[in-house]
């Protein structure tokens, strides 16, 4: 199996912010909220990516910022797979009045952007990380419960499914044995694109300073802190957003080929 | 007189990209030459991948998806258009050379009038006027027997039927006068009576306008009727070529020798005995529809022979399968199994109800998960029934596998690694698996090439003779039926219109329609579509 | 009735339905969240007896039904309330900052619609060639950002390495047109750049749909010229896809809009939204939500209505 040079650039991209975030006490060479330079202070040997607004180390705030990031986005996307994964696949599998309900919930949430609802949500809400984590993953385990519920929809109507409920297979041997690993490289790649949009979602609420809140710091939230220096002409105020872009585009190299490689639900051996 | 369409040592090429692998050079075709002259009638005829749509695109030097014309000489009228320009491809396809496609339903475009398209070829090459044209559109619509000739041609095309589809997209290819046109499978999507109309008006219209033809198809005795002569592809390459009268009654390679005694197993009924399966008065509808789909349906099913149930699409052949297997539970009715009475929902019946009744797919792609392999596939029923596992369910998955005369190696491929007739064998291993009393055979053949569903019957055959299962054979082919029947019922719209042993049900006294379902079924002999169709009129008129 | 018009009107009334839905969640279900209005106004030192009055001065102490039908009885006249931060009323300042935002948004729209289908035939006339390559490697990068970070690219850009415009984008009324579109040149630029990715990609994808139906194939054979193909067969079937691609962007453009209003300090419903999210002003978020949603879901009726009305299955039934 050959690997096309994109996904690889996007695997090893990937990896590497997955290994600064997880690190990042050990790497960063600065404390997250220590005011250690001068105001601005451009890049040099003793502050990499220079200095921010108040004068701390824009290179040691990334890496903590990775891990805030990374750590929100991974557990509400992990969060709005399990429920939307279970939602989808219990509605095809019961089918009646449980499908109903679900279908029609999941359009009335999708009805309007997700973003609006978050707002509304987020103006009574406390702001926390835990309540961050959990509207972003409800919101979101709608967009996972339409495709598993439509692939699992696809492939419980083929023959092979209809076989083992006439041999009397049980429930569970139809979701798990027939089922399943024939949904997972589409989810597979599903899961990354709901990464990205965990990604891009958190940074745009700390942005708009309603998600991760001080002394926490994510790059949306560092975008916000240093955007007045945009204005004086300092390129690294710059860099939480390169990050952000980086790292969405790595993750978007992977499932796109995790994408590519998914075969048809009929035949092949797949991924 | 100079031919038509001449083909010298054609050589077509084509890459393959399958997702996550390097692409793959596949020769298509290669040193085929033929010959049609005007007015005469060629037939392609092959499994499928031998080749046979390429060769006919290539006479309008189309190639589909990337396929590439790479060598040899495509004559048309007299001067070589392989490698031709884009303009005067243009200027040939549509005037000298038309097409008609298997599918009309996907190839007339559904946002336009069919009268538009029907002319819209005359009018670009400006052949005739836009009125001469649709006033031989309507000429061509009355010769092909489409109904109300004069309007028709106002109707989009989601508004008629797909027998009359086809008729139509026969007319748009003859109307701007080619020299040529292509047939490609005209009638394989048909129900078996509307494919005989279909293809008696077809070859009234290639006769009655001395247009030359290529006609595609992969059953001979279909060709048989409209060719001159028949070319046998195989793997893309020519096995024989002559006469159709040569081909039919004196086939001089193996192969074709093949094709013509296809369908020629000598199966002699047996004499009836006690019933495993018997069905009385079973009506069933859809959920939230009020027309049944099964109308008083009573037949019984004989321990080790085989009931064969026919009928074309709509009949509820395919319903009744459902209804047995409780898939749909019956509304009315009952429907006892090895002397028990079966609980019409599949849910309330028990294990060994469950296992001795099996089923058998059309298509056997997607009978069987694609992620699981041989060994598993068949080792299931085995583990679920009979709780085998290990070496004792290694060792019996093999005895399956012998039966089904495929050998050790399979065990470990998935079923993407399996050609189409080695699917459909570990479909029937599985069912045998289970040690049923009866397997329903849904149209097990009918996805098949006629040879490899040959060998699927006998197959069926012999496993029924060692083995004492009972079939239901679902099927619209009246030649697999006289192959593999001991009884026979005729369903037509939900209601067996006749039901007996094969004898008395193949011999008159018919019904009308039982009458109309065995006249249209195509006889491997010259002349047999005059003969019918005139038989056909002689009746009308004695009424 | 026709059949068309039967689907058409079913289809608007469910739209309408599904609105009341949403109205009914945002209003109901966000009283049933944790928190008290009360007490966010009052905050954490206020005493009992201040903050019982204030409950029943809101109306608080009603069931949440009747409050309902009470605040929407008033919404469908126009009447939203009261702020809670300042004590303006939501209607009036909600109508200029609405204009502010359309104006905005169709700005966007008018240059990222002809655009987007250009760029996605181009892609799809040279499907798998280069031009296609090109199209699609750039839209997959800039689909992958954020409105925010595209925001400040093109700030850095167009303010800093090449200075023609001011980072700040303010438009007040009086002001001509002309000031006004350079005003909000840098916006615009950005919302085109996150809706023309989706865009692009979405009419690619509807053409190549049907360029690879039978029926193309049908035309070459007749020989008609590839501009023939594309007009006569490809476009009748074309159009119903790629008009409701553009709707359903422009009903994108409602939420990049709140973004990127924060970004360029521009006074619009947005910037009006984001701020009294972070005031806790509950009145005014759930009239500028109730808003953002119908537009959304106006939109999204739309493209299915013409969806409907363009099949000719539905417009000549059998």
């Amino acid at each position: 199996m050959k690997l096309p040079f994109s996904a690889l650039l996007g695997l090893c991209l990937t990896a590497a912010f997955v290994l600064v975030a997880v690190f990042a006490q050990v790497i960063a060479p600065y404390p997250i909220d220590a005011a250690v330079g001068g105001v601005w202070e451009g890049p040099s040997a003793r502050f990499w990516l220079g200095t921010d607004t108040i004068g701390r180390d824009i290179l040691s705030r990334l890496i903590y910022g990775a891990q805030v990031t990374l750590f929100v986005a991974l557990v509400s996307s992990l969060l709005s797979f399990a429920m939307g994964a279970f939602f989808g696949f219990l509605a095809v599998v019961r089918g009646g009045w449980i499908d109903m309900v679900l279908s029609r919930l999941v359009d009335l949430m999708m009805a309007v952007p997700s973003l609006i609802v978050a707002l509304v949500v987020l103006s009574v809400l406390p702001l926390n990380l835990t309540v961050l984590i959990l509207v972003m993953g409800v919101l979101d385990s709608t967009r996972v419960f339409r495709l598993s519920r439509a692939v699992a929809a696809d492939i419980a109507v083929m023959d092979y499914v209809e076989a083992a409920r006439l041999r009397g297979e049980r429930q569970s041997w139809i979701i798990f044995r027939e089922i399943l690993p024939n949904a997972l490289s589409p989810l597979v790649a599903e899961f990354g694109l709901r990464f990205i949009f965990a990604v891009l979602f958190i940074s745009t609420l700390s942005f708009l300073g309603l998600g991760i809140q001080p002394p926490l710091s994510d790059w949306g939230g560092m975008v916000r802190e240093n955007k007045d220096g945009l204005i004086y002409g300092k390129a690294a105020a710059l860099m939480p957003a390169l990050a952000i872009a980086a790292l969405a585009i790595s993750v978007n190299l992977v499932a796109d080929w995790v994408l590519s490689r998914t075969t048809s639900l009929k035949g092949g051996r797949g991924a | 007189m100079a031919d038509v369409l001449e083909i010298r040592g054609l050589r077509i090429e084509a890459t393959a990209y399958p997702p996550g692998e390097a692409p793959r050079h596949l020769t298509l075709v290669e040193d085929v030459s033929v010959t049609v002259g005007k007015g005469r009638v060629l037939g392609l005829i092959g499994e499928s991948g031998a080749g046979k749509s390429t060769i006919g695109l290539s006479a309008m030097a189309y190639g589909r998806g990337g396929v590439r014309l790479t060598g040899g000489q495509i004559l048309l009228n007299g001067r070589d258009i392989r490698g031709a320009g884009a303009a005067d491809l243009r200027s040939l396809r549509g005037r000298e050379v038309t097409y008609v496609a298997q599918s009309a339903a996907a190839a007339f475009n559904p946002a336009k009038r069919l009268m538009e398209q029907v002319i819209e070829t005359s009018l670009v090459h400006k052949v005739m006027t836009k009125a001469e044209a649709e006033a031989r559109a309507v000429a061509l619509f009355a010769k092909l027997g489409l109904p109300d000739p004069e309007s028709f041609g106002r109707r989009y095309p989601h508004q008629v039927s797909g027998g009359q589809l086809q008729r139509a997209m026969t007319a748009m290819a003859l109307c701007p006068r080619p020299d040529l046109v292509v047939f490609d499978e005209p009638t394989t999507a048909l129900d078996v009576t509307t494919q005989i109309e279909v293809l008696a008006a077809i070859k009234e219209a290639i006769r009655d306008t001395g247009v030359a033809a290529l006609y595609i198809t992969h059953d001979l005795a279909v060709v048989a009727q409209v060719a001159d002569d028949i070319l046998v592809l195989r793997g893309g390459r020519k096995v024989e070529y002559g006469s159709t009268e040569q081909i039919i009654s004196a086939p001089v390679e193996a192969y074709t020798k093949a094709l013509v005694s296809v369908r020629s197993i000598a199966h002699v009924e047996k004499v009836f005995s006690d019933a495993v399966l018997a069905v009385q008065g079973v009506t069933a509808r859809y959920r939230g529809t009020n027309l049944d789909v099964l109308a008083e349906v009573t037949l019984d099913v004989a321990a080790g022979q085989t009931l064969a149930v026919v009928g074309e699409s709509g009949s509820g052949k395919s319903t009744l399968a459902r209804v047995i297997t409780g898939l749909l539970p019956s509304g009315q009715g009952r429907i006892s199994f090895a002397g028990r009475v079966l609980a019409p929902d599949l849910a309330a019946r028990s294990k060994d109800d469950l296992r001795e009744l099996q089923m058998i797919y059309q298509m056997a792609d997607t009978a069987m998960n694609p992620r699981q392999t041989v060994a598993t596939i068949i080792g299931r029923p085995l583990e679920f029934y009979f709780g085998l596992t290990g070496e004792a369910r290694r060792i019996r998955v093999q005895e399956l596998l012998d039966q089904i005369e495929m050998g050790a190696g399979f065990v470990n491929r998935y079923p993407a690694e399996l050609s189409g007739g080695q699917k459909q064998r570990v479909c029937i291993a599985r069912a045998l698996a289970a040690k049923p009393r009866l397997i329903i055979c849904d149209e097990v053949t009918s996805a098949l090439d006629p040879l490899v569903a040959d060998g699927i019957l006998k197959l069926l055959l012999e496993l029924q003779a060692r083995e004492g299962v009972a079939y239901l054979f679902i099927t619209h082919d009246l030649a697999t039926v006289k192959a593999i029947a001991d009884k026979i019922a005729v369903m037509y719209r939900g209601r067996v219109l006749r039901y007996g042993s094969k004898t008395d049900v193949l011999t008159p006294p018919f019904d009308d329609y039982t009458d109309l379902l065995l006249s249209s079924v195509p006889e491997m002999r010259l002349g047999w579509l005059e003969g019918v169709l005139a038989g056909r009129r002689m009746a009308s008129a004695g009424n | 009735m026709h059949p068309i018009v039967k689907l058409v009107v079913q289809r608007i009334a469910l739209g309408l339905l599904l609105l009341l839905a949403v109205s009914f969640v945002i209003f109901v279900g966000v009283q049933m969240l944790p928190g008290d209005t009360a007490q966010a106004i009052l905050g954490q030192s206020a005493t009992p007896v201040a903050l019982a009055n204030l409950r029943a001065e809101l109306g608080l102490n009603e069931p949440p039904l009747t409050r309902y039908l009470h605040w929407l009885g008033g919404a469908l006249q126009g009447d939203f309330g009261k702020s809670l931060t300042n004590g303006t009323d939501i209607a009036k300042s909600i109508g200029q900052r609405l204009g502010n935002t359309l104006f905005l948004a169709a700005c966007a729209g008018v240059i990222a619609v002809p655009l987007a289908i250009g760029l996605g035939l181009t892609a799809a006339r040279y499907h798998g060639r280069w031009p296609d390559k090109v199209i699609s490697g750039i839209t997959l990068a800039t689909i992958s950002l954020p409105e925010f970070v595209a925001a400040y690219f093109v700030i850095y850009l167009l303010t800093q390495v090449v200075p023609v415009f001011q980072p700040v984008a303010m438009i007040f009324p009086g002001m001509g047109l002309w000031a006004k579109l350079h005003a909000v040149a840098l916006p615009v630029i950005v919302l085109v750049m996150v809706v023309l990715a989706h865009m692009m990609r979405m009419t690619r994808a509807a053409i190549l749909n049907v360029m690879q139906s039978a029926y193309i194939e049908t035309a070459e054979l007749k020989g008609l010229s590839p501009m023939q193909v594309i007009w006569r067969h490809a476009l009748p079937n074309a159009i119903a896809p790629i008009i409701s691609v553009v709707v359903i962007n422009m009903a994108y453009l409602v939420v990049g809009v709140v973004v990127v209003e924060v970004v360029f300090s521009y006074n619009a419903l947005g910037q009006y939204l984001v701020d009294h999210v972070a005031k806790r002003d509950l009145p005014v978020v759930q009239a500028v939500g109730i808003i953002f949603a119908a537009v959304y879901v106006g939109l999204n009726i739309l493209a299915d209505v013409i969806g409907i009305i363009a099949n000719p299955r539905l417009r000549h039934p059998k």
